[in-house]
């Protein structure tokens, strides 16, 4: 059994069709990354999946269970973390306050504290700015701590919208390094990206997305060498 | 003239922090749902009646006497903060909540409905109860404090002074320390985002509800024992003018709201008892309350922000 399984899945947003028969599986441990162009339904994907929007028809499955019609913080309690496009960081909160909000359902403060040292651990700048507010810090560390807040609630699944929007090179690199650190301990990752080179390096399967249909799906490292793909996303 | 400046001082005060107190319920809805919540001023003035009506009944069954007078205040604040509370909660749950994907105004003025509502609902049941819709709170506080042998401060003021500080102190250590006061913050800032880190938005905005109409509620208490008598229309004006001391203040700002109280209320304090003089009578101290709106639209046409509002930014 998968543990993640969108089948089917029809959204709409006001009269558009958002996605058209959507099906995706994300197996335990793996990196699976959902690329495609702007506009293509990757962050809908995600949105759908987190009840941010509804599908209008189709199942997903989280563990067995079916999560489509739950609202958002019921499915986050499933355990599915998604990491927002665009960091969506608590600017007024200190980036301390914005990791307590990502362990919002765990009640041991022991625990919470591992969580915040785990951050720190994957990244330590954050601790060098714990009680600075999150809206003043660059791009890079805001995105740092937007997936830090993403595994302060210990979930199953990390959904990682564009993590590399907006950001240096060097840092998308670091990024990436730590996506499949992460993966290594054994999370598994459902990441889209825009970024299709950087994002098939790291995963172990991809799909690729053109306006709300799956038209590819392959291993990593074949869509990486799929003359369709690389004339399309990797020019 | 100088010699009334400290009773004037004392009594701007009072008020002051009796409009802070209100003005933290109009900006703590506003701050998150974005939205003049207009029948806050009614929660404060049913509160109020509680209040009384607590002391008003201990009294005719003659427990009052046997009160130690502060247990009796204590009670009364309790059961007016509960009651005020709850119906705070119940109005967001009939009134606000379905609206709350309409434009709005639909919303406002629902609000505006529901402030009719409980002025009617408070002045019928008492004048079914009572014959009469004005009531006088028995007086728990009637002594005065002696302060440095120059001003004689009514311990009534103290007292809602007092109370009104522990409230604000009380509300901002929940705020900043707490989880769900933090939790409460997060979704002012970003409800979408919130609700992915298993915030239930939903039970925050009841939260936000049942303490900003507890807290309203109890200045209720604080403004029967102050000022003796109340009736069903007691939280218009102080309504209006605790909503002008938090857009005074900025609105959606806790500390905004708090200054932008005490502020307002010594102004107004102010303006009552030296307009009259200053100009020679030709403005008295009936134009105290021209004084206080003329700040508000003064605030709104210079620094529409407040006094410690952000520059408003368009949400995304």
């Amino acid at each position: 059994m998968a543990l993640l399984e969108l089948e089917n899945i029809h959204t709409y947003y006001g009269g558009i069709h958002a996605l058209k028969g959507l099906t995706i599986t994300v197996e335990q441990g793996e990196i699976v990354t959902l690329i495609g162009s702007n506009g293509a339904g990757k962050s809908t994907t995600l949105k759908t999946i987190s009840g941010q929007v509804r599908a209008r028809s189709g199942t997903i499955r989280f563990n067995g269970t079916d999560i489509t019609r739950l609202k958002t913080h019921e499915v986050a309690l499933h355990g599915i973390a998604h990491v927002p496009e665009g960091r969506r960081i608590f600017p007024k909160l200190t980036v301390r306050e914005n990791l307590e909000m990502g362990a919002f359902s765990i009640k041991d403060k022991k625990v919470i504290e591992e969580g915040i040292e785990r951050a720190f651990h994957y990244f330590p700048r954050l601790k060098e700015r714990i009680n600075q507010k999150g809206g003043t810090m660059s791009g890079g560390e805001q995105q740092m701590l937007a997936i830090a807040r993403g595994l302060m609630m210990k979930p199953k699944i990390l959904m990682l919208d564009e993590p590399s929007m907006g950001l240096a090179p060097i840092l998308v690199e670091q990024i990436f390094e730590i996506v499949k650190e992460m993966n290594r301990e054994g999370m598994t990752i459902l990441l889209v990206e825009q970024n299709a080179n950087q994002a098939l390096a790291v995963a172990h399967r991809g799909y690729v997305i053109q306006t709300g249909e799956i038209i590819l799906q392959d291993d990593a490292l074949k869509l990486l060498s799929n003359p369709q793909v690389q004339e399309a996303y990797l020019s | 003239m100088l010699s009334i400046l400290p009773q004037v001082l004392i009594d701007g005060l009072t008020l002051g922090f009796m409009y802070a107190v209100v003005a933290l319920g109009y900006t703590m809805v506003y701050g998150i749902l974005e939205f003049i919540n207009f029948a806050h001023g009614e929660i404060f003035m049913v509160g109020a009646f509680v209040g009384t009506e607590v002391l008003l009944i201990a009294d005719s069954l003659g427990l009052l006497q046997e009160m130690n007078p502060f247990v009796a205040f204590l009670l009364s604040l309790l059961i007016a903060m509960i009651l005020s509370g709850a119906l705070g909660v119940g109005v967001e749950r009939v009134a606000y909540r379905p609206l709350r994907n309409a434009p709005r105004l639909v919303a406002l003025i629902s609000a505006i409905g529901v402030s009719f509502l409980l002025q009617d609902l408070v002045r019928f049941t008492e004048a079914v109860a009572r014959n009469e819709f004005y009531l006088n709170s028995p007086s728990l506080f009637p002594g005065f404090l002696e302060v440095g042998g120059f001003a004689q401060v009514p311990l009534k003021a103290v007292v809602v002074i007092v109370f009104a500080i522990v409230m604000m102190v009380v509300l901002t250590l929940f705020i900043n320390k707490t989880k769900w006061g933090i939790a409460m913050r997060a979704v002012a800032q970003d409800p979408s985002t919130a609700s992915l880190m298993t915030i239930n938005v939903d039970k925050v905005i009841v939260l936000t509800f049942l303490i900003g109409s507890s807290l309203g509620g109890a200045t209720g208490v604080l403004f029967a024992q102050n000022y003796g008598t109340i009736d069903p229309y007691i939280g218009f004006i102080l309504g209006l003018k605790a909503f002008t001391a938090a857009v005074l203040g900025g609105i959606g700002n806790i500390r905004g709201a708090m200054v932008g109280g005490v502020l307002l209320g010594l102004l107004e304090s102010l303006a009552g008892a030296y307009l009259g003089p200053l100009t020679h009578g030709a403005f008295g101290s009936e134009y105290k309350d021209v004084f206080a709106f003329s700040i508000l639209i003064l605030v709104l046409l210079l620094k529409p922000e407040g006094l410690f509002g952000e520059a408003v930014k368009e949400k995304v």
